[in-house]
């Protein structure tokens, strides 16, 4: 059964049930805000808390405390008045606070005062040849099958990749009885250096011990080839082997199940459709929201909260969930704000979540042959476009993503970008010799992900357009 | 330090950069100077359709030039621009629409325009075989058609760029004056100076006539499109309603593109728009009802280019009623795309010749500001 929101306007709509949403859904509602969250899964939790309220995995080692944080956090929101929608997706937010929301195969229309955008993160692409092959698959994917249904792969699987993510899921499949076959970590080894002067905040922080031991558990069961430079998948339709190259050696072995990962960016569609303003972010190699301390965005009435602000982690994003709501209560109803954590309390705590992670994105700052491909190796999934193609247009004439769409058609599939964005935007600088933030990122319109004409034809009209139609 | 041309394009759209490669072509060495890029607003973003049919009467004869360039348009440009020509279909729901195609051709045939012709439900089935049983027949231009927007405006700057043009996009064209039969503006931190000042700013472009004392009614307007998946081929032509806002057209990849002319906000001098959702659902509705086939397709994007309308829906065109080695080309009123070739061809006449055998006399700014000239 689907439920349309009960009102036309809020104070609040909270986009996102990840540790950002849930954070500002629960302080919003408690300060007395009329307070909407839309959440396009079927229960709360985002990703880093997928199915929280439902997994059917019991033994709570298995998927490491951290993940049960979430449960509290689901918990204090349900304490509160929050109006809470799942499988609601949001199609279309703009400037004036107006937001379309598809729910249950039928669209509402409602305006809030303030939006907090909590959309969080995707994985970042990783186009090597043949990573469109089936068989080929990104971790996030594989955890998502781990915590929403506890499937493990069982046939010959490869991980390659990086990051704090790639690790957790190698355990989190071990634990649960998976077959992990081999690891290839892409780490370049100047990242160890470059990383070095940031080590002693990394030292300080929680995730250095957890980390630590999660990495030992891995490498004691699973071989782990380190320093990989060049990786392949091939297969004739269906994956059959992934060849790496690590210390000038080349290898090949057979593989059913490939999964890729090469750490998180934030998910700024709904963000950019919106018109936020988004900067270039050179460390973390990825577009981030300009904004102020208390997650403003640039569009006067919307902030934005967790990785999508900016990849923090998930402590971080529940202060800055924190912070976005009492920023909203601040300016919506002042009285209120004095029962809530004075925001230099929640500052601080923001600071000590953060800490260790300019260690973590200099270690895990993907190497620029597993982020610009070249040759034929497909950029656009959707409209199977290659990096040759790409060049190819830049030579005639495509300056930027924007141009780019009229020859090739990139972004304009059914993802609308996100699994080629990122890739366009820095094969195009190297191309042209710019910098990303030159080049830029597609203009992204709503929908944001796409509705049936059905649907939109079936959305109530403006009285208006009404008259329109029947004068012709 | 002032760089001397022998002209002035201010705009970037596909008039500014078609009449800068027919400059070229007749000789001259012209800067072209946009703001943004080539294409960045309605001529980049429109519905790319090629169009005789429904036009308004007096812009009629620029429309049929504008038709033969575009059917040579891979010699003109060493570009195909994704021209296709399946012919553009108007569609009478009932017998009163269809009286009023009726009276219409018979008008345009008085005049002597043989383009459009009346066809029966038969020939409309035939030609749009998914359209409702009930559309008794319409109108159809066999020879019209559709481009690739984007790519025929780039495809235009990048040509008249071969054949000599200095192209400067990234920066606005300022502080606009005339002295001793020049003119000059300001582009970032060069100037250009030469007899002729073309302004073809589209939405920006009133601003630019007012400023030079020829003011005239016209309003910035975003035309609404919305794109779907794709869906199996059912339909060549362009097809538009006669007494509904719709436009429709399948490409080749089995995506739909709807328009129709439902308006969004524009915010000009952000370069944005925000688009009218309950607008658009009622062009979704109309397609829902017309177009059985198409609902269960999704709608991937919709998006909307900012352009210049103006009161009396037709542009302005040719020589400024105040100021010699002045001329207008703006206005098109969310049908300039297709004049875009001919225009160009004919405002290089204009410049190089003092006159041209294209019938215009109706579309020029006198008919806001009598001549003082």
């Amino acid at each position: 059964m689907s439920v349309a929101p009960k009102r036309e306007d809020y104070d609040v709509v909270v986009i996102g049930a990840g540790p950002a949403g849930l954070a500002a859904a629960a302080t919003s509602a408690s300060a007395g805000l009329t307070t909407l969250m839309l959440d396009e899964n079927i229960g709360p939790g985002g990703q880093v808390f997928r199915a929280i309220s439902s997994t059917p995995v019991t033994d709570r080692d298995q998927l490491g405390a951290d993940y049960w944080v979430g449960a509290d956090l689901v918990q204090a929101l349900r304490a509160g008045n929050a109006e809470v929608i799942h499988r609601a997706t949001v199609w279309s937010l703009d400037r004036n606070l107006d937001i379309a929301v598809s729910i249950g195969g039928a669209s509402a229309f409602v305006k809030a005062k303030r939006v907090i955008l909590a959309t969080g993160a995707l994985e970042r692409p990783f186009p090597i040849p043949g990573w469109t092959l089936p068989g080929v698959m990104t971790a996030g994917a594989a955890q998502t099958m781990l915590k929403s249904s506890a499937l493990v792969p069982d046939g010959r699987t490869v991980i390659a990749g990086q990051g704090p993510l790639l690790w957790l899921l190698a355990a989190q499949i071990l634990r649960l009885g998976g077959r992990i076959d081999r690891i290839l970590d892409t780490t370049e080894r100047g990242n160890y250096f470059a990383a070095l002067p940031h080590a002693f905040a990394f030292l300080t922080s929680p995730y250095f011990a957890k980390g630590l031991a999660m990495m030992r558990e891995v490498k004691a069961k699973v071989q782990v080839v380190s320093g990989v430079t060049e990786l392949a998948a091939a297969g004739d339709g269906q994956l059959a082997s992934v060849t790496y190259v690590a210390g000038g050696k080349r290898e090949t072995i057979p593989a059913d199940l490939l999964l890729l990962h090469q750490g998180v960016v934030p998910n700024v569609n709904l963000a950019m459709s919106a018109g936020v303003e988004h900067r270039w972010d050179d460390l973390q190699l990825c577009w981030s929201p300009v904004l102020d301390a208390s997650g403003n965005s640039s569009v006067s009435g919307i902030a934005i909260a967790g990785d999508g602000a900016g990849i923090g982690g998930a402590n971080a994003a529940v202060v800055r969930g924190r912070i976005a709501a009492r920023a909203a209560v601040e300016a919506l109803a002042p009285a209120s704000a004095v029962r809530l954590p004075a925001m230099a309390t929640l500052r601080s705590d923001l600071a000590k979540a953060e800490r260790g992670r300019v260690f973590l994105d200099t270690l895990f700052r993907p190497a620029p042959q597993f982020r610009i491909p070249s040759g034929d190796t497909i950029v656009c999934r959707c409209e199977e476009v290659t990096a040759k193609d790409v060049l190819d247009s830049v030579a005639i004439g495509a300056t930027g993503p924007n141009q780019l769409k009229a020859y090739r058609r990139t972004g304009m599939g059914p993802c609308q970008g996100r699994l080629c964005g990122l890739t366009v935007t820095e094969l195009m600088a190297q191309a042209r010799g710019k910098t990303p933030q030159e080049i830029g990122y597609y203009r992204l319109r709503a929908p944001v992900k796409p509705i049936t004409l059905a649907e939109l034809a079936a959305v109530p009209k403006s009285e208006a357009d009404v008259k329109a139609v029947v004068r012709g | 330090m002032t760089t001397n041309v022998d002209a002035i394009v201010i705009g970037g759209g596909i008039h500014g950069c078609s009449t800068t490669l027919h400059l070229c072509l007749a000789g001259l060495r012209p800067v072209l100077i946009e703001k943004d890029y080539a294409g960045r607003h309605a001529s980049g973003v429109n519905a790319g359709g090629v169009r005789q049919l429904a036009r308004h009467i007096p812009e009629i004869p620029l429309s049929i030039r504008s038709m033969g360039i575009w059917e040579r348009i891979n010699d003109l440009l060493d570009d195909d621009c994704s021209f296709e020509s399946y012919g553009q279909v108007l569609v009478a729901e009932n017998e009163e629409e269809l009286a009023v195609c009726r009276a219409r051709v018979a008008e345009l045939n008085a005049l002597g325009f043989i383009h459009e012709e009346l066809i029966d439900a038969a020939e409309l089935r035939r030609l749009v075989p998914a359209v409702a049983e009930t559309c008794p027949g319409g109108v159809v231009s066999r020879r019209d058609g559709a481009a690739n927007p984007a790519q025929t405006t780039t495809a235009f700057r990048r040509k008249a760029q071969q054949l000599g043009a200095t192209v400067r996009e990234g920066v606005a064209a300022t502080n606009i004056r005339y002295s001793d039969g020049l003119w000059s503006v300001d582009v970032g931190t060069e100037s250009f100076a030469a007899p002729v000042l073309v302004n073809a700013a589209g939405a920006w472009a009133g601003r630019i006539a007012a400023d030079l004392g020829e003011p005239v009614p016209v309003e910035t307007v975003a035309p609404m499109l919305m794109i779907t998946s794709r869906v199996p081929h059912f339909i060549d032509p362009v097809v538009i309603l006669r007494g509904r806002k719709l436009s429709f057209k399948q490409f080749k990849n089995g995506t739909v593109l709807i328009g129709g002319g439902h308006l969004a906000t524009p915010y000009q001098d952000r370069n944005e728009t925000v688009l009218d959702w309950k607008s658009l659902a009622t062009s979704a509705q109309t397609v829902f009802e017309l177009f059985p086939v198409m609902r269960s397709a999704t709608i991937v994007r919709a998006w909307a280019g900012i352009e210049a309308k103006m009161k009396d829906d037709i542009p302005v065109f040719g020589p400024s009623s105040r100021h010699r080695g002045l001329y207008h080309q703006f206005g098109f009123s969310l049908h300039g795309f297709q004049l875009g070739p001919g225009a160009g061809a004919v405002m290089a006449e204009l410049i190089v010749n003092g006159g041209t055998q294209t019938r215009i006399g109706d579309l020029g700014i006198d008919r806001f500001h009598p001549s003082t000239l």
